[in-house]
């Protein structure tokens, strides 16, 4: 029978230096794969590489060797010797290597759990292997099987769900309060990283104008630009308080930026349209007490960093539900890898056989009565000649020379010939 | 007849578990169940009081059994006709026990038989109740949207957001359907108290006796009169409609129970066991 091999190295077990010299480049990639097709040790390979991890998966008859074929291809590809990541290597077998590659897809044993990028690497790492021919009929399987799994675990539970960055958790108060962001208004007050990115998520869900104020009105002009948006001079801020939805300050200014009077008067003129206020700068730009305002909600940088923090706690909790999940489908396809052994298969073919027959045998006996019991065995007889008959060359096949090198696509064809799976 | 109000209860009380689990796993399926179900219960609760205005030739609120009957049947009423309107499933949570607990309170109370009287026999009348409990069920759900934004906005501004804040959906829109509520079930009831100054003019020849229902049917509509004025002229919207939402609720329980245990009118014999 065929092993499943996993070898690799991720986050969790390397710093980023080691991550950094073992990282294959997508024609590094192209090259290792051609390297394991004419290696007489490993029947099949995948092999993806990210920022976090690098991983080779294999099928081989000899786990011992395929290891070795790896470790001593990443050490002379990469040239550094084996010593010196031989540590942080890890290797699954089997059941272990099946549930790791499971888990890997479904974003569990990411740094971030959840974060919806590794499927689609790994989704196209699996593209690198197919178009060079090195995934046969076991790791095609093991691979579809773990697209799903992930699937089934980003629908069923919670694990994609909620932000976990600042400006995502900015946004998604503000759907909150407004339902949808479209065609609110937006005030930019200051600049910074945080604020701009902000903006930018802002823009994808389709809002309404942005007004940039700025204390240098070039830099609020050249941001403007960016933002598809409009200039104002930073005095006019007060005055925009009519008119916009939502603001996000930043800026660096020592005392705050807009008052709670400023925003008290506002509200009557703004008819109490509600007004959200995200305030990034350290020290604070808006006074805290205008989230008692009516309708006005302010979050300051510490409060969208509970928020956070809060929902990746919860994403953990989801994590364990993915987790069952995983294990679930391990199992199945643990079973499904143990039937590709031949003893297995033959037997349940031999089965399938005799159930058609037996049933066709009583089909015909309920139609002609007063068959004597020494007619029945002869029955009998002729049926188990004719089960070694029909399986006599498919077993032969199947036990030796019909298939030296790899069994595991004859016996997976005729699991699938016969239904044997069901 | 009695088996079907049984079922009826039934298919409330099944609805009402179907939405509990939907607010628990928040799961579509169950959300689905709990509104199907409380369709199936809508449909055998019409047939029930159809069969009842049938046999008797008046329209069915002569006891508080069959006034109660009529108020769970309004509100199951309005709250299918606005669930089409808005995509607010986690309303059932409120509107599904609300109508159970409407329907096993008029199965406790006493059946008091009603006497047929001449007076019932009226066009206006059957226009007046019908409108009014329709109002007032409209009112009971802006009530319900009140409480859940109450709820939302709570979460928002504390910053604590907890088992609500995930369910309900955002401010804007538990205000909208607020509103939207508040319009239809002040205008329902307007409509309502027209047609009932009509009939008591036709019955008892005068327009208004000051009657203690009628004086708390005024005082209940004026309220909602100055929340939409208030509203409309200067935006009282989100927090503040929301509270009055809920006292006007209130104050409509009690003109609806209260002025008929307490003090007495012409509305007594319905309302009171």
């Amino acid at each position: 029978m065929q092993h499943i091999i996993l070898i690799g190295l991720s986050h969790k077990t390397a710093p980023v230096e080691l991550r950094e010299c073992i990282a294959l480049t997508s024609e590094e990639t192209v090259d290792t794969l051609a390297d394991f097709r004419s290696h007489p040790d490993v029947n099949e390979s995948v092999v993806f590489s990210t920022c976090n991890r690098v991983e080779i998966l294999m099928a081989a008859q000899n786990s011992e060797n395929a290891v070795q074929t790896a470790k001593t291809f990443l050490a002379q590809s990469k040239r550094i010797p084996v010593e010196q990541f031989e540590e942080a290597l890890y290797i699954h077998h089997d059941e272990d290597a099946i549930r790791h590659i499971f888990r890997v897809a479904s974003s569990l044993d990411s740094m971030m759990v959840g974060e919806p990028q590794i499927l689609g690497q790994i989704k196209d790492a699996y593209l690198v292997a197919t178009r060079q021919k090195t995934s046969g009929p076991l790791l095609n399987r093991l691979l579809h099987r773990a697209f799903s799994v992930a699937k089934r675990i980003r629908t069923e539970t919670g694990i994609g769900g909620r932000a976990v960055s600042i400006s995502y958790a900015a946004i998604e108060l503000g759907r909150k309060i407004f339902g949808s962001l479209e065609k609110k208004k937006v005030l930019l007050i200051g600049a910074g990283e945080m604020a701009e990115l902000a903006v930018e998520h802002l823009m994808g869900q389709q809002v309404g104008e942005i007004i940039v104020a700025n204390r240098t009105f070039e830099r609020g002009m050249a941001l403007a630009g960016r933002f598809n948006g409009r200039a104002i001079h930073f005095d006019e801020c007060i005055a925009q308080l009519k008119f916009v939805d939502v603001i996000i300050s930043s800026t660096g200014a020592a005392a705050h930026v807009i008052s709670w009077e400023d925003v008290k008067r506002s509200l009557r003129s703004r008819r109490n349209r509600p007004l959200f206020f995200i305030d990034i700068a350290v020290p604070r730009d808006i006074d805290p007490r205008i989230n008692r305002l009516s309708n006005t909600y302010v979050y300051d940088i510490d409060d969208l960093q509970t928020v956070v923090e809060e929902n990746i706690k919860d994403r953990t909790q989801e994590a364990a539900k993915g987790e069952r999940i995983v294990e679930e489908a391990t199992v199945k396809f643990q079973q499904w890898h143990e039937s590709l052994k031949v003893v297995p298969t033959i037997v349940a073919l031999r089965e399938k056989v005799e159930t058609i027959i037996d049933g066709e045998i009583e089909h015909t006996l309920t139609a002609l009565n007063g068959l004597s019991s020494e007619e029945r065995q002869a029955l009998e007889r002729m049926k188990a000649a004719l089960v070694k008959k029909v399986l006599h060359h498919p077993t032969i096949f199947l036990k030796k020379n019909g298939c030296r090198e790899d069994r595991t696509i004859y016996l997976d064809v005729t699991r699938k010939l016969f239904n044997l799976d069901k | 007849m009695e088996t079907l109000v049984v079922i009826t209860c039934g298919f409330y009380f099944l609805s009402t578990a179907g939405y509990l689990f939907y607010l628990i796993f928040q799961k579509d399926f169950l959300q689905r169940a709990g509104f199907g179900l409380l369709l199936a219960g809508f449909a055998a609760h019409t047939v029930v009081l159809a069969t009842g205005w049938y046999q008797s030739g008046h329209i069915p609120v002569r006891n508080l059994y069959e006034t109660l009957l009529m108020a769970g049947w309004a509100t199951a009423g309005i709250f299918l006709a606005f669930s089409r309107r808005f995509n607010l499933k986690i309303f059932g949570i409120y509107a599904a026990p609300l109508i159970t607990l409407i329907m096993l309170v008029a199965t406790q109370v006493p059946r008091v038989p009603g006497q047929a009287k001449p007076i019932f026999d009226n066009f206006w009348l059957v226009i007046h109740v019908l409108t009014i409990f329709l109002g007032e069920a409209a009112l009971a759900l802006a009530c319900g949207a009140g409480v859940f934004y109450l709820l939302q906005e709570r979460a928002i501004k504390t910053k604590h957001h907890g088992f609500f804040y995930k369910r309900l959906p955002s401010l804007e829109l538990l205000d909208g359907v607020g509103y939207t509520c508040l319009i239809a079930g002040f205008t329902l009831m307007t409509f309502g108290l027209i047609t009932g100054i009509i009939y008591a003019k036709s019955v008892w020849g005068r327009f208004w006796s000051w009657d203690p229902k009628e004086v708390w049917a005024g005082i209940t509509w004026l309220l909602y009169a100055v929340l939409l004025h208030e509203r409309l002229t200067v935006g009282w919207r989100g927090r503040r409609s929301a509270i009055l939402a809920i006292i006007g609720f209130a104050i409509v329980l009690f003109t609806f129970f209260g002025v008929n245990f307490f003090l007495k009118g012409h509305h007594g014999v319905f309302t009171r066991f």
